[in-house]
């Protein structure tokens, strides 16, 4: 086959397939976005029982976490978080897999130095750098207040 | 009708929070870990200066649900602490806000492990 280089580099571009960003992008849109609007649907059924808007929040973070675990538990999680990718680690959902995957894991290494530790291998900085975020809010917050400014 | 337009827009905003967590997978070196770290540290920032509060009550769980709502919850807990018991609120309001959410965590992670084996890869 005689061909210039040009017209190689064009065939390769022709017969590779697309740039991942085509797939990937939608489908966290699509995964995540489905997330959100179970979530959602929850937070309505539970204000519609009368429960209060921060107690409904709450609820549906442990449905969340709770469906995590079990998909995660069962192995099924990854598979789903292959194709959503962001979709499924930027919810709440994927701080539950950060936490329950790693303390599935590190069962063979037991359940101190294997499983509770590890579990927060991800989770940790997490928690570490909101609590510390939110200090520091909290420090300007009451500053604030102190000069009779409305928080 | 209500309930179908809450879902809508609770999928167009979550969907789209997490449209910008895959641009940065995609487009910079960021781990995920890090791109975490950096969604609720964004949450509390934009919970603190009051641009957060708006997008959840537009979109409900499409803005709590992701990180960034978590980071909003750290925020507003210390907010309404510091309203209520003054300085003390600094330390106790953010971790108190997101208790819930790590005790489930926990005490799921610890099921799991006691309950399933891990999968062989």
């Amino acid at each position: 086959m005689n061909m210039s280089y040009e017209e190689y580099g064009k065939l390769v571009k022709k017969c590779s397939p697309n740039s991942p960003i085509f797939k990937t992008v939608p489908l966290s849109f699509l995964v995540g976005g489905t997330i959100c609007a179970i979530g959602e649907a929850f937070r309505l059924w539970f204000v519609s029982l009368n429960m209060s808007k921060e107690h409904s929040g709450i609820w549906v973070s442990v449905i969340l976490i709770f469906a995590t675990a079990l998909l995660t538990g069962l192995g099924v999680f990854h598979k789903i978080a292959k194709i959503g990718g962001a979709g499924t680690f930027v919810p709440i959902t994927g701080f539950a897999n950060s936490v329950v995957s790693p303390a599935l894991e590190f069962q063979t290494e037991g359940f101190i130095l294997g499983v509770s530790s590890k579990m927060f291998i991800i989770a940790g900085p997490v928690i570490v750098y909101g609590t510390i975020a939110s200090i520091g809010s909290g420090i300007v917050f009451y500053i604030i207040e102190l000069f009779g400014g409305n928080i | 009708m209500d309930i179908v337009i809450s879902l809508i827009k609770a999928f167009c905003v979550g969907g789209l929070i997490c449209v910008v967590g895959q641009f940065l997978l995609d487009y910079t070196k960021l781990t995920p870990a890090r791109i975490l770290v950096g969604f609720v540290v964004a949450g509390v920032f934009l919970g603190a200066i009051g641009i957060y509060k708006p997008i959840v009550d537009f979109a409900g769980s499409g803005a709590t649900v992701p990180l960034t709502g978590f980071g909003y919850l750290l925020s507003e807990g210390v907010k309404e602490a510091i309203k209520e018991e003054g300085i003390v609120g600094i330390l106790k309001g953010g971790l108190t806000a997101g208790s819930a959410g790590i005790s489930a965590a926990v005490l799921l992670g610890i099921l799991v492990a006691l309950i399933f084996k891990p999968k062989k890869k």
